[in-house]
């Protein structure tokens, strides 16, 4: 197979910080990391760890103020996001780049039919107008498993169930056939039998439009359905990266070991009792000089509180950024 | 519930338990139909035990908890607890009984007055039920902090200043205030990251242990409820389709929708993901008001077949212990 070797997306050093009234929280702190066409990279972490964030600078959609970029370059077809002008990003924000929110009700405009609000990006980005909008907005609502679309098109979205409104997001994102494709928490609001109608329609839609894609989610059970790489976040930093099967058969940070410890299963054996993992996360009111997790870590150890860990590739593809595993690897980014 | 063992005795015995709302609409406002949020609901909750309680948005579950509770007004049907028919009490004698139920919530920013202190939060019901000496209410409120892992030094500060599940913690030493025997916990760590969702349920487990409460979880993350739940009631569409043994609910389900909701739950396993299937269920839940006719599935049920359509199923007990709604089942 023919692969692209120069990635879809490089982010590199990405910071983002937030002014507040308790000062500035580090949202987002050094964030490196590639994404090849074809992949779906799956981004996990608990609230606040600064998935959301982000995604919104690479998509120029952070509230500025009180957010700030505090530096980095995230370079898409051969731009960086980071300093194009507001017009390109606007042209770049759903058209090669897709994107999804959790509440397609929040999304959608209330006011606007759904077969309107699936033309305005084909006419905005494709030039495509009149009939042509038209036959292609259809199709899109096929893709996406509406049934019978032409009678579904002057709907408006509160006709719509939640599924079904998520459907049309993701017949949104995918107008004008981009190349990367961002999700965050799109099932999240849903319920199983609906997340799983809508995790089948993204595997099959990977399948035949080949898009990279970064999936969001704090739920590790959808990350193993569906992602093929994992990034695991913590206090607004990169903990651990690797491959979907390699990060569950070998976690190696503590965190992302006690998270999937801490999981529930619903089928195979059933734990008498759950693992929890103490405490709570922090907000980042300084740029750490110190590993964030170390408050809840069975393994902390005096380095643990003086230097922040650097994110090294451990084995093959796989990094870890924790002071147990310096010695054994070499730095990256 | 591992190691804890329920008693052979119900505290709650529900009947046919039915919470009607009117749907209004023109000028005058008038009833033009009705939303059936529960119907015919039949369940027990044994003493000691925790009942999970499952099933999708909107299909009934925090109506029945707050019937059962009162704090619903009951269309029909009868509940009884500890004994005593509860359905008609006045409010008077419900105030009486209202130390023995309590409920806890969701958002547990919601549910706190944001103008309170936790001591006073957590001394509330005291103050209103109980008649102690403020000496007597503060030692209360200071062994309420410490059984549910709240410093004392937290007792003075407001619950803003709290994280979620330091806010569900405050909730939970509210609703033990009184001693309660029933608590019901209506999907209490939804709003809690994935890593407070395990402290918060062991919390749960341990408190019963200790007081011998009996719990309502109400629920829609599967494994949680497997993992804490002595027996599981599954709802759709207002109504109980499947009641058994938690073990053998989840690992033989009878019901086609548990059966499909179940098949549904990704496994944080990508050994087990790469060939799990799910049984996609086709269409939308309808809605309670204008359920279909027949069987509440028929319209999604991969098994339907003729009578489905035309004969509702009632829910009968086809094995020791567990309960199926199905014509598959019937005969
Ligand atoms: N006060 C009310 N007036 C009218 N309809 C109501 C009222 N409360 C609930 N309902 C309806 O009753 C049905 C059951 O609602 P309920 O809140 O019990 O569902 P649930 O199972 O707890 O859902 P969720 O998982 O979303 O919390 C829903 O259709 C809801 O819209
Ligand atoms: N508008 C804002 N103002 C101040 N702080 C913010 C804002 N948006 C996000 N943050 C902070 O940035 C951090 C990361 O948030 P976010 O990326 O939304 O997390 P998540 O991983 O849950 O998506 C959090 O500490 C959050 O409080
Ligand atoms: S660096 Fe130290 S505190 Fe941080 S995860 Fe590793 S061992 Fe734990
Ligand atoms: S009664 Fe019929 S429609 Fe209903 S669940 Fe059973 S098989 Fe399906
Ligand atoms: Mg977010
Ligand atoms: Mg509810």
């Amino acid at each position: 197979m023919a692969e692209d070797i120069s990635p879809v997306l490089s982010v590199k050093d990405l910071k983002v910080v937030f002014s507040t009234r308790k000062g500035e929280v580090h949202a987002v702190n050094t964030i490196n990391f590639d994404l090849n066409s074809g992949e779906l990279l799956g981004v996990v972490g608990e609230s606040g760890s600064g998935k959301s964030v982000t995604m919104m600078s690479l998509l120029g959609l952070l509230p500025s103020p009180p957010a700030r970029i505090n530096g980095g370059t995230v370079s898409f077809e051969g731009k960086d996001l980071l300093h194009v002008n507001p017009n390109e990003i606007r042209k770049i924000r759903g058209g090669k780049i897709g994107f999804i929110f959790q509440d397609p009700m929040t999304s959608l405009n209330p006011v606007f039919s759904v077969g309107f609000q699936i033309m305005e990006p084909l006419k905005k980005h494709m030039g495509l107008t009149g009939r042509k909008a038209q036959d292609r907005a259809l199709e899109l609502l096929e893709l996406v498993g509406i049934p019978d679309p032409k009678k579904r098109f002057k709907d408006y979205p509160h006709q719509f169930s939640g599924g079904m409104r998520q459907r049309v997001m993701i017949a949104i994102a995918l107008a004008c056939d981009p190349k990367l494709l961002i999700a965050d928490e799109p099932t999240t609001a849903l319920d199983v039998t609906i997340q799983a109608q809508i995790l089948e329609l993204v595997r099959d839609l990977r399948k035949k439009l080949g898009m990279a894609i970064i999936w969001i989610t704090h739920d590790l059970g959808v990350i193993a359905g569906i992602a093929t790489r994992v990034i695991v976040m913590y206090a607004g930093q990169i903990v651990e990266q690797a491959n979907v099967e390699e990060l569950f058969a070998n976690p190696q940070h503590p965190y992302t070991k006690a998270l999937i410890g801490t999981i529930p299963a619903v089928r195979g054996e059933r734990a008498k009792r759950l693992n929890s993992i103490r405490g709570q996360a922090p907000t980042t009111l300084k740029e750490p000089h110190f590993c964030s997790f170390h408050p809840r870590c069975d393994f902390a150890f005096d380095k643990c509180t003086s230097i922040n860990p650097q994110l090294i590739e451990q084995r093959k593809n796989h990094l870890v950024a924790c002071h147990l595993f310096e010695d054994k690897g070499v730095a990256v980014g | 519930m591992a190691d804890h063992q329920p008693e052979n005795e119900p505290l709650v015995e529900v009947r046919d338990l039915k919470v009607y709302f009117p749907v209004l609409a023109g000028v005058l406002r008038r009833k033009v139909g009705e939303v059936k949020a529960v119907d015919k609901v039949s369940l027990d909750i044994m003493k000691g035990e925790t009942l999970g309680l499952v099933g999708e948005s909107g299909c009934g579950k925090t109506t029945t908890g707050r019937a059962i509770l009162r704090l619903n007004d009951i269309t029909d049907g009868t509940v009884r607890i500890k004994g005593k028919y509860i359905h008609k009490s006045s409010l008077k004698e419900i105030r009486k009984i209202r130390p023995t139920m309590q409920m806890i919530f969701q958002d547990p920013q919601e549910s706190l007055n944001p103008r309170m202190t936790v001591s006073a939060i957590i001394s509330e019901p005291l103050t209103e039920h109980q008649d102690l000496s403020k000496k007597e209410r503060e030692e209360r409120v200071f062994d309420l902090m410490d059984s549910v892992g709240l410093n004392r030094d937290f007792a003075t500060r407001y619950p803003h200043e709290f994280s979620g599940g330091q806010r569900q913690r405050i909730g939970i030493a509210r609703a033990l205030a009184l001693n309660p025997e029933l608590i019901v916990c209506d999907e209490p760590i939804a709003a809690l990251d994935v890593s407070i969702q395990a402290q918060v349920v062991n919390l749960l487990e341990d408190l019963q242990e200790e007081r011998n409460l009996t719990y309502l979880f109400i629920s829609h993350d599967l494994g949680m409820v497997r993992h804490i739940a002595t027996r599981v009631a599954v709802m759709y569409l207002g109504q109980i389709v499947e009641i058994g043994k938690s073990e053998s609910l989840y690992s033989s389900p009878l019901h086609p929708y548990t059966e499909a909701l179940l098949s549904a739950v990704p496994e944080a396993d990508p050994e087990i993901e790469r060939t799990r299937k799910a049984i996609v269920l086709s269409g939308d839940v309808p809605s309670p008001a204008n359920p279909p006719e027949g069987c509440n599935f028929c319209n999604r049920c991969p098994k339907a077949f003729d009578i489905c359509h035309k004969v509702e199923p009632t829910l009968t007990e086809i094995e020791p212990g567990r309960f199926v709604s199905c014509h598959l089942y019937n005969g």
